[in-house]
């Protein structure tokens, strides 16, 4: 019971930030139809900045931890969303209205990019991060094997919860929330209706690569340990989740994200560690076999 | 000559870069003592504006100079130029082949040239065998390499454990490959569109997962190594043994002789793959896959099943990836996880993407330029991953549809004449 509870709390944290990179994803989807292969490199930038912005902090001697915390996560969130919004200007722009394949191979290209970009810039060789945030608390104990709820995982679900209601409120209420939803339905009409659709999809590009930011810089506070690498494998594991969750939802995506973090703590927690990718993928197929859509996506009329 | 506003964009372009370039290349994170510290290169930053601001300004420049004069006359150029090419493509396809087949006697062809022209060759193959899926059956598959690397294992270890010669795995090679796409296929080819890419890169990771993790079977990362390399008819490529080729055809010991029969041999593997593809088009099962990619609604109407056809090519797509996977296995003489990522699958897509999805030729020049180029510019180590990445992104930019974008129809209803009239 308290090994199950304290692999909860683990893939919860986990699931967390996948569903965070997730978003991005499904509203680019959304939006524009395509798979955006650089995302998972934006997280991998967003947690890089985070780290920059941290060192340059501290050397300036500033002690206190929730303002470190605050310019790190301004500092990624700003810089980030200006990669995001170059990404998007430079390489998906000129091929909009292009057959579907065109972004996709312009996509993997921008991620080959960015992540040699980075390597080169900032060296091959991990980079550690000692612990800003240490302690918890003690949830459960029974002989010996105590459940500890961190201050780390306390911080990455509360802030997680607080972005997903904002952007909730955002996507629903702002007026960049409504020409979002129109230029998800329709992009022509949306157009031809006064929305400028530009400049909107520029605005999704810029929001996911904010919240991929977030994302990055709760994964260096986590694990601690950040290399040019770590953008591949979290951008595939988020892009399942948006998958499982139902491509396009936003729900879902944070469900999926959830999904797969609990899947993977799980996993690695009673049988093996080795295997946790694997059964991630096989989930998703499974899930995919009975609903073709997603779990909350909905599903997809064909007009002949 | 030049306006202020057009002073003033390439100056907003330039403080863009600037403002990308503050955290990432104006300060570095270095070790120091106690961990990591921050080292400035600001100058750099500097360096990128000035350098952005004036491409910026001469790109403009150009652009309306092009603009003035009459149209679009770069791409213009560049459809003409495909026009042209397609008017002598059997002659330049022709040309081709028999080029491919003397250089190996050609002055310039040295050991580097022709180990070269083996790694193209094998990414031609690999470009064929998913254009099947790709271009005619319209799947999009990320997890190619899935069966590339089945085919390799799967030849590695009948060659090691039942002590099978090259010639003889080859087919099981092919056959266990396209047993796999079928195992894969079946369940997740109901899946639309980018579903089912994200199932194949999944299945792609899944299989590189297990290769590296299955140690008693595949060695795990450190792969099989000492992999037999194949004879003709029993002649091997070895300096001491009996039946070695050079003593059979008296000639003096040369390792040269291993790299041109392998050169040989892919070429030959990938012309079948081409020939297959032809044929295949022509024959019912090519017709239904390039029916179903247009319009599978359609097509069911017509009474065409369309899980058994995606599964068809899945499968033949699958066991021309597994062959060309044996001959790497063979060729390399060690695999290992690592020649699997899913970048490979990611460069073989873009090979067929580029040539121009279903175009055979397109796939060749784009194999060269992918991975002809990129080895050539070895010295660039580093830099390498970079510029082929923003290569990449580049020709998609300047030709979204590939670098051979024209494809021949089928089927014509009214002969060459009518529908070269109508173009």
């Amino acid at each position: 019971m308290e090994y199950f509870a304290q692999q909860l709390i683990n893939g919860l944290t986990l699931g967390s930030i996948y569903g965070l990179i997730a978003i991005g994803y499904t509203m680019v989807y959304g939006i524009i139809g395509m798979i955006n292969f650089a995302h998972g490199e934006v997280f991998m930038i967003g947690a890089f900045i985070a780290l920059i912005a941290f060192l340059a902090v501290t050397a300036t001697g500033i002690a206190f931890v929730p303002l470190i915390l605050l310019i790190m996560l301004a500092t990624s969130m700003i810089f980030t969303a200006a990669y995001g919004w170059t990404v998007e200007r430079l390489a998906y722009r000129p091929l909009r209205g292009s057959f579907r394949l065109a972004p996709l191979i312009s996509a993997i290209g921008m991620s080959i990019f960015l992540q040699n970009y980075v390597q080169l810039l900032q060296g091959a060789r991990v980079k550690t991060l000692q612990p800003i945030i240490s302690g918890g608390v003690v949830l459960m104990e029974d002989d010996g094997f105590t459940v500890v709820l961190s201050y780390m995982q306390m911080l990455i679900v509360g802030l997680t919860l607080a972005l997903m209601v904002a952007f909730w409120m955002m996507i629903e209420r702002s007026s960049f929330g409504r020409s979002q939803r129109a230029c998800e339905q329709d992009r022509t009409m949306a157009g031809l209706l006064g929305v400028d659709v530009d400049r909107t999809i520029s605005l999704t590009f810029v929001t996911g690569a904010g919240l991929a930011a977030i994302a990055g810089m709760m994964f260096l506070l986590y694990y601690g340990v950040i290399d040019f690498f770590i953008g591949f494998l979290a951008g595939l594991k988020a892009f399942t989740a948006a998958v499982l969750g139902g491509i396009g939802s936003l729900p879902g995506a944070m469900l999926g994200g959830l999904l797969i973090g609990l899947i993977e703590a799980f996993w690695a927690g009673y049988f093996t560690t080795e295997y946790k990718d694997v059964a991630a993928f096989a989930i998703l197929v499974l899930v995919l076999i009975f609903r073709p859509t997603g779990l909350l996506g909905r599903p997809e009329v064909e007009k002949v | 000559m030049v306006g202020e506003a057009t002073v003033k964009e390439a100056g907003i372009t330039a403080l863009v870069a600037m403002v990308l370039a503050l955290p990432l290349i104006g300060l570095e994170t270095v070790e120091g003592q106690g961990g990591l510290v921050l080292n400035s290169r600001m100058l750099w930053v500097l360096v990128i504006g000035a350098a952005v601001f004036v491409g910026r300004l001469a790109l403009i420049a150009w652009r309306t100079r092009e603009g003035a004069g009459q149209g679009n006359a770069a791409s213009r150029g560049a459809a003409e130029l495909g026009e042209r090419i397609h008017a002598v493509l059997p002659w330049l396809a022709g040309a081709a082949v028999l080029f491919a087949v003397i250089m190996p006697f050609l002055p310039f062809a040295n050991r580097t040239f022709v180990d070269l022209a083996t790694l193209v060759l094998i990414y031609v193959m690999l470009g064929w065998g998913l254009n099947i899926v790709v271009g005619l059956a319209g799947l999009l598959d990320l997890g190619y390499v899935a069966f590339y690397a089945i085919g390799a294992y799967s030849f590695a270890m009948l060659a090691m454990h039942a002590d099978f010669s090259f010639w003889m795995a080859l087919p099981f090679a092919g056959l266990f490959a396209c047993a796999f796409g079928v195992l894969l296929g079946f369940p997740v080819l109901r899946l639309r569109g980018d579903y089912l890419a994200i199932v194949t890169l999944g299945f792609g990771e899944m299989i590189r997962i297990i290769l590296l993790n299955w140690y008693d079977v595949t060695g795990g990362p450190d792969g099989i190594s000492r992999i037999p390399r194949p004879s003709l008819f029993g002649l091997e490529f070895t300096r001491n043994s009996d039946s070695a080729f050079h003593k059979f055809f008296d000639l003096e010991y040369s390792s040269l002789y291993r790299l041109i029969f392998l050169y040989y041999l892919i070429l030959i593997l990938a012309l079948i793959t081409n020939w297959a593809t032809l044929r295949l088009r022509r024959l019912p099962i090519g017709r239904a896959w390039e029916a179903l990619r247009e319009d599978e609604i359609a097509s069911r109407a017509l009474g065409l099943n369309p899980t058994a056809i995606k599964l068809s090519a899945f499968a033949i797509g699958a066991m021309f990836g597994g062959f060309a996977g044996a001959f790497f296995a063979t060729r390399q003489g060690f695999i290992s996880p690592e020649s699997f990522t899913f970048i490979e699958s990611a460069i073989i897509l873009a090979i067929v993407v580029m040539g121009g999805m279903g175009s055979q030729v397109g796939v060749v020049i784009a194999a060269i330029v992918m991975i002809g180029l990129p080895e050539w510019f070895r010295d660039l180590q580093e830099y390498r991953m970079l510029l082929f990445g923003a290569g990449m992104v580049l020709i998609m930019v300047v030709r979204p549809r590939g670098l051979l974008s024209r494809r021949n129809p089928t089927i014509r209803l009214h002969g060459r004449k009518r529908a070269g009239a109508t173009r």
